[in-house]
């Protein structure tokens, strides 16, 4: 997303601005220039920093403070809320539980989705049909697809117990779901995947229609198996779309909390719980702002940190022929 | 010959297979919603995958002609379509001076914009509600309207600046000469030949805003304001356990959503898309 854009703009503008700039332009005219465009980013500057970086600072500057959330933050405790959290079984549980949800997204959710875009991707009847209906989950609500899988979920009286409940290797989970602490996070998983997989679809099927098709075929003509197209060069040429689409994955479930807080608030005994949930427990039911500004300043840091280091690392070679280079290592 | 076709035919069978199974995945859960809403919960907990004896229509027709049903889609209406408005007309501004004047600063704020992408709205939950408080801007649609117009605006100026971009500096040379102001140009010219890639930002921007849920949770406790997902959450709270009726009010709940899907599914598509891989 953006991460390429401010990187790789960066070379066309150093290229641009000094032409469109000109020698020509007098100091009254750049300044003439430097104040219209300042009234065109105005409103958006405005906005931009009422409500987005004002918010990360007031989250810094809490976080400081042992403090109810009303009146001025006044008991400073230094780092004190950040000790606690370190030492907090559950925080720590909601980072275990941030790495599980990473690592099932990446392993079965977006390979879900990748296998539908190749299906999809094909020539059959009633394609446009089936990528709508795959699509359909993404554009509902997270709390209309919570609602909704919670009672489909219900144990005893729901429709997944009556699924399951004659299937040999199934049938166990009959009455568990949300309702057990061992499988209410699995669960959450096939909600999840219910609800985004069409998503990353979509994004694999756009990169998958700027695959030249002469390439599949020459390697065709080379002798090249299906899965061995598959592998070798359908793989590495979709390479920047998955990493976006891993990217957006990761920072989906870094903040997870519609799903869960609609589905099982946590539960059960925190066995489902995520960052944003143990954040606005603290904040807005047993009012430790504070504590709660906290655990928005780690949660703020491990996205910043993760970003940057993918924009780094993974990113980057999108921006330096990477496509050639991921296929020819093969 | 033979045999080729009917590998090929035993193929496509089997991607049909495996596209039926994945297709089943996602539509039994929501044709279940819609049966089950002409059912009474008694009759949903015992048989949940028979068909509604007799079908009930009471629990539709009690939702929509209830006030609240109503009243939170008018809410949902009003905060969406003024998020988009704001967020557009200020993005636009912002991506026109991006994309086609050089002034000092232009590569510090489009990355401090840019920066914004990388900052999950969910991490300024608990400081804007302290914030918003503060404004005194707590049950008021404005508390909904401005943030969510804020976290916008990185894609919007992001996507606005690069179709900016691709329209030809001697267009605009050709207008000045002609006697056009720099926000004359933007305003009559730039704009509706920008009309696709407003189109996309202003689907992506409704979905959004009508989608969002933790905010709202948070600033609008006074029923009078509340949007369809807090609505929702609310009613759910209220028929805890009268299944049926809950599940009629989500499946009135996603008819505006599939239709808006309906109607504008291409600019969705290639929003989404577009802000995820373009970017």
């Amino acid at each position: 997303m953006t991460l390429s854009a401010t990187t790789d703009d960066r070379p066309r503008h150093a290229a641009r601005a000094p032409r469109r700039r000109g020698p020509r332009a007098s100091t009254g005219e750049r300044l003439r220039g430097w104040a219209s465009s300042t009234w065109f980013l105005l409103p958006a500057l405005l906005l931009f920093f009422f409500f987005v970086l004002i918010p990360i600072f007031v989250a810094f500057y809490t976080s400081f403070f042992r403090w109810g959330g009303f009146g001025w933050p006044e008991d400073f405790t230094g780092l004190g809320n950040y000790r606690k959290l370190a030492d907090d079984p559950v925080f720590r549980g909601d980072l275990w539980r941030g790495l599980l949800i990473i690592v099932f997204s990446i392993a079965v959710q977006l390979p879900i989705a990748l296998g539908a875009a190749v299906l999809l991707n094909q020539r059959m009847r009633g394609r446009a049909v089936y990528r709508a209906i795959f699509f359909a989950p993404y554009i509902l609500s997270e709390v209309i697809a919570g609602v909704l899988f919670g009672i489909i979920f219900l144990p005893g009286s729901g429709l997944a117990d009556k699924i399951v409940e004659d299937l040999p290797l199934l049938g166990d989970l009959a009455g568990r779901w949300f309702a057990d602490p061992d499988t209410a996070l699995p669960t959450l998983f096939a909600v999840m995947t219910w609800k985004y997989f069409g998503f990353h679809m979509m994004i694999y099927l756009a990169g998958l229609q700027g695959i030249p098709t002469e390439v599949l075929e020459a390697a065709a003509i080379d002798g090249a198996g299906p899965w061995r197209r598959f592998r070798s060069v359908t793989l590495p040429l979709l390479g920047p779309t998955l990493r976006i689409s891993v990217f957006l994955s990761v920072i989906g479930s870094l903040q997870l909390f519609d799903l869960v807080w609609v589905t099982t608030t946590g539960g059960p005994t925190h066995s489902t719980e995520t960052m944003a949930v143990t954040m606005f427990q603290f904040g807005f039911k047993r009012y430790q702002m504070g504590y709660a500004g906290a655990i928005s300043v780690v949660m703020f840091l491990i996205c910043l940190v993760f970003s940057l280091l993918y924009q780094r690392y993974a990113l980057r070679r999108d921006l330096q022929g990477a496509v050639t280079n991921a296929g020819g290592r093969r | 010959m033979r045999a080729g076709m009917r590998a090929g035919m035993a193929r496509s069978l089997s991607r049909h297979t495996l596209v039926w199974v994945l297709g089943s995945f996602v539509v039994v859960p929501l044709l279940y919603a819609v049966i089950s809403g002409f059912k009474t919960t008694g009759d949903l907990t015992a048989d949940p995958l028979g068909l509604p004896h007799p079908w009930k229509v009471s629990n539709y027709t009690g939702i929509l002609s209830s006030g609240d049903f109503w009243r939170q889609i008018a809410n949902s209406v009003l905060i969406a379509v003024a998020t988009t408005l704001i967020t557009v007309a200020v993005s636009a501004l912002a991506a026109f001076a991006f994309a086609r004047y050089a002034f000092r600063g232009r590569e510090f704020f489009f990355t401090l914009f840019a920066a914004g992408l990388m900052f999950p709205p969910a991490v300024a939950v608990l400081p804007l509600f302290v914030l918003l408080r503060s404004f005194g801007l707590l049950d008021n649609p404005l508390g909904i309207i401005l943030p969510q117009a804020a976290f916008a605006l990185p894609i919007t100026i992001i996507i606005l600046r690069s179709f900016f971009r691709t329209i030809p500096a001697e267009l605009e040379e050709a207008a000045i000469m002609d006697g056009c102001t720099r926000l004359g140009f933007f305003w009559r010219i730039l704009l509706p030949m920008a009309r696709p890639a407003l189109g996309t930002v202003s689907v992506l921007a409704i979905v959004t805003s009508w989608n969002n849920f933790f905010l709202p949770l948070l600033v609008l406790a006074d029923p009078k304001w509340q949007t369809i997902p807090v609505g929702i959450q609310q009613f759910q709270g209220q028929y805890s356990t009268n299944y049926a009726l809950v599940i009629a009010y989500i499946v009135l709940a996603m008819v505006p959503a599939i239709a808006f899907y309906a109607v504008a599914e291409r600019q969705l598509i290639g929003g989404l898309t577009a802000g995820a891989t373009k970017g």
